[in-house]
C-alpha cells in the first residue's frame, strides 16, 4: 500500500544522505521524496512517498525515528490531508495544445508562439497523472515533476 | 579560556571519565596525540591495528560498563576501523571512534589518507559526527558519548580535521545534552507492564528469554534471577545473554537457537508465553520463524522500538530499559500479591526434566584418543572456577565456550555475536585486561580466527597482560568445514590450512610463554602452567579431533524443534 510520511528532522549536512540510505540499506521503496527547510531555519521538512505492507511500513516509521537527526514522523496516510505536487512540460506549440492545457487548470509560463511553450501545473498526484495522461507525448519536449508534499487537513499542526 | 581542539579533546575525555583509550597514531592526529603526550588523566593503549582498537575497545566497554573510546588516524586508519565500528554497533555496545580527517580545506580532493569516514561508516555506526568548527568540538563529542551510552548502546565516529586540533577557541563545557531529536525511553508503560505481569500469572508454560540487553542495563542480571525464581519459570539466553543467570542456576536450561540445548529449543518451541528481554530474535535464534515458538504469547521487553516485531510479532510490547523495565515487573508483581500456577508449573517442569535427560552437550572423550575440543573447555572451566573473563572469536570453537563453559556472572562472556567477527577475541581481551587486570582472562579461539588478529599478541606483550589464549587447533575452518560435510557433500572448499604457523614458537616470538598440547596429559601441565602467575600472556596450541562438529544444531532454515543431536 502507497503511504505519505512526512518528517521534521534536523537541518543539518547528510541528513538526506542518511533517509536514504537507510531505505536502499533495508531493502524499502522510496517512490518519491521532497525535502526543503521551514520557517525554523534548524529544521527541515520531508515528505516521503514509499510502499510497503504494514509491517514494512511499521519498521520504516521506527527506523526513521531510530535516525538521531529525525525529530518526528508522521504518516498522513492515515488521516484526512491533502497531497499536492508540480509538473512542468516544455511542448511544441502546435494545434490546440496550449489552450487544451489551459482548461485543464494549467499555467503556461513560457511561450514563443509557433516554437514552443511551458505549462505549469499543480495538483494531486492522480491530476498529474490524468494531465499527462491526456498529453500528446509526441508533442512532449521535456517533462518534470515533483513528488507530492503534504499535509492533514484540520487545524492541528504538524510543527517541532 | 583559549584552548586548541587538541586540548579540548583531552579535557573532553577527561570530564566523561575515561581513563583508557585504545589507538594507533598517523598523520592526521598528530596533533591530538601530542596533546595527549602531554596529560596524564587517561591511559592511551596502542594497538597493532586500527580494528583491535575498536574491539579491545568493545571488550574493555563490556567488562567496565563504561563507554569504548578509540582513536585512529584519517583514510586506512579509518577503514580499518570500519569492522569494529560494524561489530560494536550490531552487538549494541557503547563505542566511541575518533577519526582524524584530511584539514577541512583538502576534504574532497583525493588528499593523501583521505577517506569520507562520515560517508562510509553511516550504516556501521548508531551516529556519526565531521567536526566542522573547533567551536563544536565540545558539544560534539558529549553528543557522541551520550548516544552512544544511553538508550540502545552502539558505535558512534567523530571525524575530526587536522586543523580542528591546532584551531583555538573559548572552551566551554555543554553540562547538560538535551537532544530533542533523541530522546531514548526508558521506563515501561505502566498498563503494559501491568497486563504483562497478569500474563506472566496466568502463563502454565512461561518462559524467560534474555539476550544482551542484560548486559547492558547493568544489575539486572540479579532481577532476572528474581524473576524466574519468583514466577519459577526457565531462562533460556541467547549468545550475548550468556551469564545472565548462573549456569548452575536450576532455571537456567541454556543458550537456545542454532546450537542451543535441546530443551532450551524444545521448551521455546512448547511454551505458552514468552517472555523476550533484551534480546532480538536474531535468525540464528529463532530458526524458521513460521515454527517458532508456536504456541505462545509474546512479551517482548526491549529498549529499541525496531526490534520489537521486527521478526516476530509481540503481543505485549515494552519499550524501555531492561533493568528499570524489570524492576518495575517485580514491584507489580508484589503489588498484585498473585502466585504463579504451581499446579501447571510442576508438569511443566517435569516436561522440561525430561528433555534435559537427553544430556544434549554429552561428549565422549577416550583417554587415548584425540583431545575433543569441548573436553579444552570444560578443563578451562574446572581450573578458573567458571570465573574467568571468557573472549571468543567466531566458528566452532565459539559455540563450544557458549555451551559448555558455564558462567557464573554476567560481562563476563565477550563474543562478536551480531557481525560475527573473526578476530575479535584477542584484542577484546586487551581491552578485558584493561578493566579487570587481576582477573583471569581466557580467548578461546581458533587456528583460523586467531590469524586474523594475531598482531595484538605484541599489545598483550607490551602492557604485560596475563591471556591465557586456548587455541583449538583442528587445522580447518571448523565452522566452514562442518556446513560443507553437512550442506555441500564434504567438499571442503578452502577451508583447510596447507601452512600452519608453529604458534608456540610465535607466541614465544612475541614475547609470551608457548606452549603445545597433543595429549591430555600435555593439556592438564599446560593448563596448569598458564593459570599460574606468569610475566604475560601464555599462548596454547591444542591439537583437538579435527573433525568434530558442533551438536546438537538447528540447520538454517529448519524449525527449533528439528534439531539435530548429533
Amino acid at each position: 500500500m502507497r503511504h505519505t510520511i512526512t518528517i521534521l528532522v534536523e537541518n543539518e549536512f547528510g541528513v538526506l544522505t542518511r533517509i536514504a540510505g537507510l531505505f536502499s540499506a533495508r531493502g524499502y521503496n522510496i517512490e518519491t521524496l521532497n525535502v526543503a527547510p521551514t520557517l525554523d531555519e534548524t529544521v527541515s521538512r520531508l515528505t516521503l512517498v514509499t510502499y510497503g505492507d504494514d509491517k514494512i511500513i511499521e519498521q520504516i516509521k521506527k527506523q526513521l525515528n531510530k535516525l538521531i537527526p529525525v525529530i518526528k514522523t508522521e504518516d498522513i496516510s492515515h488521516m484526512v490531508h491533502l497531497e499536492r505536487g508540480m509538473l512542468m512540460l516544455k511542448m511544441i506549440d502546435a494545434g490546440e495544445r496550449r489552450q487544451a492545457l489551459q482548461d485543464a487548470g494549467a499555467h503556461i509560463i513560457d511561450h514563443d508562439e509557433g516554437n514552443y511553450f511551458i505549462a505549469e501545473f499543480t495538483g494531486a498526484p492522480e491530476a498529474i497523472d490524468a494531465i499527462l495522461e491526456q498529453t500528446d507525448a509526441e508533442y512532449i519536449i521535456e517533462m518534470t515533476r515533483t513528488g507530492p508534499v503534504g499535509m492533514r487537513r484540520g487545524s492541528k499542526g504538524f510543527v517541532v | 579560556m583559549q584552548m586548541t581542539g587538541a586540548e579540548i579533546f583531552v579535557e573532553c575525555l577527561k570530564r566523561e571519565g575515561v581513563e583508557v583509550i585504545f589507538g594507533y597514531p598517523g598523520g592526521a592526529v598528530l596533533p591530538i596525540y601530542d596533546a595527549i603526550f602531554q596529560q596524564s588523566h587517561f591511559k592511551h593503549i596502542l594497538v597493532r591495528h586500527e580494528q583491535a582498537a575498536l574491539h579491545a575497545a568493545n571488550g574493555y566497554a563490556r567488562v567496565s560498563g563504561k563507554c569504548g573510546v578509540s582513536l585512529v588516524t584519517s583514510g586506512p586508519g579509518a577503514t580499518n576501523a570500519v569492522t569494529g565500528l560494524a561489530d560494536s554497533n550490531a552487538d549494541s555496545i557503547p563505542n566511541v571512534c575518533f577519526t582524524g580527517q584530511v584539514p577541512l580545506a583538502m576534504i574532497g580532493t583525493d588528499a593523501f589518507q583521505e577517506a569520507d569516514i562520515v560517508g562510509i561508516t553511516r550504516s556501521a555506526t548508531k551516529h556519526n559526527f565531521l567536526v566542522k568548527k573547533v567551536e563544536d568540538l565540545a558539544l560534539t563529542i558529549r553528543q557522541a558519548f551520550h548516544i552512544a551510552t544511553t538508550g540502545r548502546p552502539g558505535s558512534v565516529v567523530v571525524d575530526i580535521p587536522k586543523d580542528i586540533g591546532f584551531a583555538t577557541c573559548d572552551f566551554v563545557w555543554p553540562e547538560e545534552v538535551n537532544m530533542r531529536s533523541y530522546q531514548p525511553k526508558t521506563s515501561g508503560h505502566a498498563g503494559q507492564i501491568k497486563k504483562a505481569v497478569r500474563a506472566m500469572l496466568q502463563a502454565k508454560r512461561p518462559m524467560l528469554y534474555s539476550g544482551g540487553g542484560i548486559m547492558n542495563a547493568r544489575g539486572s542480571a540479579a532481577l532476572l534471577k528474581t524473576l524466574a525464581h519468583q514466577l519459577n519459570a526457565p531462562v533460556t539466553n541467547t549468545l550475548m545473554g550468556l551469564g545472565g543467570i548462573p549456569f548452575d542456576d536450576k532455571h537456567f536450561v541454556g543458550m537456545l537457537g542454532m546450537h542451543g540445548t535441546y530443551e532450551a529449543n524444545m521448551a521455546v518451541s512448547h511454551c505458552d508465553l514468552l517472555v523476550s528481554i533484551g534480546a532480538r530474535f536474531d535468525d540464528r535464534v529463532t530458526g524458521r520463524l513460521d515454527a517458532f515458538a508456536p504456541d505462545a504469547k509474546v512479551i517482548h521487553i526491549d529498549v529499541d522500538p525496531t526490534s520489537i516485531s521486527k521478526n516476530v510479532r509481540a503481543d505485549l510490547p515494552i519499550v524501555g530499559d531492561v533493568g528499570i523495565v524489570l524492576q518495575q515487573i517485580l514491584d507489580e508483581l508484589s503489588h498484585q500479591g498473585g502466585v504463579p500456577d504451581m499446579e501447571a508449573l510442576k508438569i511443566w517442569w517435569q516436561q522440561i526434566d525430561e528433555w534435559r535427560e537427553k544430556d544434549c552437550l554429552h561428549v565422549e572423550q577416550s583417554d587415548e584418543g584425540a583431545i575433543k575440543p569441548q573436553t579444552v573447555i570444560r578443563k578451562v572451566h574446572d581450573i578458573t572456577g567458571g570465573n574467568a573473563i571468557v573472549t571468543t572469536d567466531v566458528g566452532q570453537h565459539q559455540m563450544w565456550a557458549a555451551q559448555h563453559y558455564g558462567l557464573k556472572e554476567p560481562h563476563k562472556f565477550l563474543t562478536s555475536g551480531g557481525l560475527g567477527t573473526m578476530g575479535y577475541g584477542l584484542p577484546a581481551a586487551v581491552g578485558a585486561a584493561m578493566a579487570a587486570p587481576d582477573e583471569p582472562i581466557v580467548v578461546f579461539t581458533g587456528d583460523a580466527s586467531i590469524q586474523m588478529c594475531i598482531q595484538e599478541l605484541a599489545t598483550a606483550y607490551q602492557y604485560r597482560q596475563k591471556i591465557v589464549v586456548v587455541l583449538l587447533n583442528n587445522a580447518y575452518m571448523g565452522m566452514v568445514r562442518q556446513w560443507q560435510e553437512m550442506f555441500h557433500e564434504s567438499r571442503f572448499s578452502h577451508s583447510y590450512f596447507d601452512s600452519l604457523p608453529d604458534f608456540a614458537k610465535l607466541a614465544e616470538a612475541y614475547g609470551g610463554v608457548g606452549l603445545r598440547a597433543d595429549t591430555l596429559d600435555e593439556l592438564d601441565k599446560a593448563l596448569k602452567t598458564a593459570f599460574a602467575a606468569q610475566e604475560s600472556f601464555v599462548f596454547i596450541d591444542i591439537a583437538v579431533a579435527k573433525e568434530e562438529n558442533v551438536f546438537p544444531m538447528v540447520p538454517a532454515g529448519a524449525a527449533l524443534n528439528e534439531m539435530v543431536l548429533a
